[in-house]
């Protein structure tokens, strides 16, 4: 993984300095709240409903396990022990104190890493698809352009105050585990009839209030030209994008105004301008950065041993955590493992300092020192030797990590909603683990099989219900916290948006809504369907008919 | 409100014309952008040094034309969270070549200063108790930079490259 | 977030100390506290300004943040928040942070 060389270094610290004497003359009076806000959010501060939060930017989701520890360290020193993984890759603290801030990223540039950009009207953090790098569909590793991009990107002058919020998103694989069609800006790696790769560009896709999907506004960009590509973007949308309206402002407003062949026309007008200058990237450097992704040292491992054979036999437990949780590494004998943070009645993404610190362990163990952050707020081992397997299993079991339920019902997406949030409308939290409780049946997990439930807690969609096989939206009801349900939202590149099924749900009432969805699906499902494949076969109607049938 | 130009307080020379005033006789003038539109042929003819202020809604490529006649452009911040301008000081520089003053009024503080320079400028007016401070404090505060822009400074991957071929 | 409101009900006031972030309430006596049942009450209109204003000035002077008035109850002697958002606030999120290890089963 990348690793700070001396400028990158010296630039953390400045930026430490920097944000500790913007404390100062915040706490002086020098600065006032309104000239500090932004200044804060740029570190990834907020202020929400209990306390300060910051987000720590884990960039493509990848992490050292010395990253990890200092996560654990922070968590412990400064928090309540505990931190939680967002949609974005990123890690959240719920209880930090702005005075401590200061310390904290000091703290945390000793270990590379840093708050920048993860909130503000600037370029966030670009996320990958989490198993960059190992999956046996790459085509290429996207780290390496997300890291070039994260470069680009950070603290860029003229981009530091866009209309809002800008994120990227880099995908690898023909299977888009990146979510790129609801980026602002998605980037697909893909090859040309010349077998040359290069991306396909989307732009003006996203969530929210107005969720849509991305266009295409470039089918093939050769990688030398990736920056000035995505600087003229860029330029186009600090120009002309809407500064009038909050609710506006996005890119993805810009180009459904525009029209995608006429954003395209102004991207590529103001890019001709700048294509061959000093943002063309030169073999060199894009070999220096994709160095730092150079696969580990593998070792040859069997695909089978008699431990691992034994257990898989014996012990059903070992099965279905092995077909959920493990997938195919390209490398062979070794194996992908997702480590799940969705225990039954746990709180979705959230993990313990002590749970944080046995991770780094086992992936020093087991993992060649790396771990992943998904976007569905789980974790992953990325090179796990299949030999290991069974000790890993029974490790991760007694860590409560090991629940056998990635991609199945109870693996659910839920923002921290109103039990943290001072934007949302309701809880969302409860909400999962109650759902996670109610199916807590692992074997008729795995019997109704992918099924993908995304809570937000408001309209600005954190928890991306609007790609949610059900998605789950909670509003605020005359003062009661009600639930609207969508279904049919997919977040792969054949990307829909999920259709509202009707009136909201009351909270004691979703839960059997949700109970009464699923049952919907057995009963139609046919030949192997997943639910969202009988849905998209049988439609809406006999899912909206029982979702309201009384329990 | 204080002038800075190269991060020292200047006086400020130039008189700028409201909307709807005449046009002094003499002396250097800056116009609003719909003036300068308006009169422009005029005010080419005019001996005395031409300055325009833009809205940060303006078309910087209209100015290009007659960049080399003009000695001071001005753009604004309304609020310092809009950052259009930015763009607009840095197609003024790089893409049309502009040289000589581009200024920042409007919602400018200290903690943007750097980014302001970065883009371009190299004057700016702002409300501050210690005005050379704030300029020197705000944009001394990193030495290291990831993107080309036109100030001249080396980004970080010119030295890396730099640092590779000297080994 | 600042919220007037011309009602009949009883208001409190609210911010985040500048500080720590932590949620503080307006007391009779001038003062902040954690717990929303030393809030001073305001029953009127003008008194709910006036606590806003006594708020607004503390934001002034660095001492806490993005005050507000909220609804409250104040019936025999508990002061309890009417709205959700306010309730959780007041007394922290209604889900159990750091579970504690389980063995699976």
């Amino acid at each position: 993984m990348y690793a700070y060389d001396e400028y990158d270094q010296t630039f953390v610290e400045e930026r430490v300095a920097q944000f500790r004497d913007q404390v100062r003359r915040r706490l002086s009076g020098e600065l006032s709240e309104t000239e500090f806000k932004p200044l804060r959010l740029t570190n990834g501060l907020y202020l929400q409903l209990h306390a300060y939060m910051l987000r720590i930017a884990i960039p493509y989701g990848t992490l050292a396990t010395r990253q990890l520890r200092r996560l654990a360290h922070i968590a412990r020193k400064y928090d309540r022990g505990f931190g939680h993984f967002t949609t974005r890759q990123n890690l959240q603290f719920h209880w930090m104190k702005l005075e401590q801030v200061p310390d904290v990223l000091a703290e945390l540039a000793e270990v590379q890493m840093h708050g920048l950009q993860t909130s503000g009207n600037c370029i966030r953090n670009t996320t990958a698809d989490q198993w960059a790098g190992v999956a046996a569909d790459e085509i290429e590793d996207p780290r390496i352009w997300c890291e070039i991009i994260r470069q680009w990107s950070t603290l860029h002058p003229e981009f530091s105050f866009l209309p809002r919020k800008f994120k990227i998103a880099v995908t690898g694989s023909p299977n888009d585990r990146a979510a790129v069609k609801v980026h602002d800006i998605g980037l697909r790696m893909h090859k040309n009839a010349q077998g040359e790769i290069g991306f396909e560009v989307m732009v003006g896709g996203g969530l929210g209030r107005t969720p849509i999907v991305a266009k295409t506004i470039r089918d093939f960009l050769p990688k030398q030209h990736l920056l000035s590509y995505l600087e003229a973007i860029l330029r186009v949308y600090n120009q002309f994008g809407r500064r009038d309206n909050i609710y506006k402002a996005r890119i993805k407003i810009l180009v459904h105004e525009l029209g995608a062949a006429k954003m395209a026309e102004l991207v590529e007008a103001e890019w001709q301008q700048i294509k061959d200058g000093p943002l063309a990237l030169a073999p060199e450097t894009v070999q220096g950065i994709a160095a730092h992704f150079a696969p580990p040292t593998y070792i040859d491992s069997p695909v089978f041993t008699p431990e691992f054979d034994a257990l898989r036999l014996e012990n059903p437990g070992f099965r279905r955590w092995l077909k959920a949780n493990v997938a195919a590494h390209k490398q062979p004998g070794y194996a992908i493992v997702t480590v799940s943070l969705k225990p039954e009645g746990g709180v979705p993404g959230d993990m313990t300092a002590e749970q944080m610190d046995a991770v780094a362990d086992l992936a020093d163990l087991y993992g060649l020192g790396e771990v992943r952050v998904t976007h569905t707020q789980n974790l992953v081992l990325p090179h796990i030797r299949r030999a290991d397997l069974p000790a890993l299993w029974r490790k991760l079991g007694e860590l409560n990590l090991a629940t056998p339920n990635i991609g199945l019902i109870s693996d659910i997406i839920a923002c921290p909603g109103l039990d943290y949030c001072a934007l949302a409308n309701a809880r969302a939290i409860p909400v999962a683990q109650r759902i996670t409780e109610k199916f807590n049946d692992l074997a008729r997990a795995h019997d109704i099989g992918e099924l993908k439930i995304k809570i937000s807690g408001c309209i600005n969609a954190c928890g991306h219900h609007h790609v949610g096989h059900i998605g789950i939206l909670g509003v605020d009801k005359n003062g009661e916290e009600f639930y609207q349900v969508t279904l049919g939202g997919s977040e792969e590149l054949s990307a829909s948006l999920g259709a509202i099924v009707g009136p909201a749900l009351s909270a004691d009432r979703i839960v059997d809504g949700v109970a009464n969805l699923v049952d919907t699906y057995l009963a139609l499902r046919q030949d192997g369907e997943r639910f969202l494949d009988t849905y998209r076969r049988v439609g809406i109607a006999p899912f909206k008919e029982r979702l309201y049938a009384p329990a | 409100m204080p002038l800075l130009k190269n991060g020292a307080v200047a006086t400020d020379p130039w008189h700028k014309v409201v909307n709807g005033e005449a046009l002094p006789p003499e002396g250097p003038v800056i116009l609003p952008f719909e003036r300068w539109r308006a009169e422009r042929e005029t005010l080419l003819g005019r001996n005395t040094p031409l300055g325009v202020r833009l809205a940060n809604t303006d078309p910087v490529a209209e100015l290009a034309p007659d960049l080399d006649r003009l000695e001071v452009i001005v753009l604004e911040f309304p609020k310092f969270t809009d950052g259009r301008a930015y763009s607009q000081a840095r197609l003024l520089r790089e893409r049309h070549g502009y040289k000589q003053e581009l200024r920042a009024t409007g919602n400018v503080l200290r903690d943007q200063l750097l980014f302001m320079q970065r883009c371009g400028f190299d004057a700016v007016e702002i409300e501050h108790a210690d005005p050379e401070g704030a300029w020197k404090a705000g944009t001394g505060t990193f030495s290291v930079f990831y993107q080309p822009t036109g100030d001249g400074r080396s980004p970080v991957e010119r030295r890396r490259t730099a640092n590779l071929q000297s080994v | 977030m600042i919220k007037s409101k011309n009602l009949e009900g009883s208001q409190a006031l609210t911010a985040n100390r500048l500080r720590d972030g932590a949620v503080v309430f307006l007391t009779a006596a001038g003062t902040w506290s954690r717990y929303v049942n030393d809030s001073a009450i305001a029953r009127t209109g003008d008194e709910a300004a006036a606590l806003l204003a006594i708020g607004m000035q503390a934001a002034a002077d660095r001492i806490v943040v993005e005050p507000y008035l909220f609804e409250v109850s104040a019936e025999g002697g508990a002061i309890r928040p009417l709205s959700t958002r306010e309730t959780i606030r007041a007394f922290g999120p209604s889900v159990e942070e750091q579970r504690p290890l389980e063995t699976a089963s």
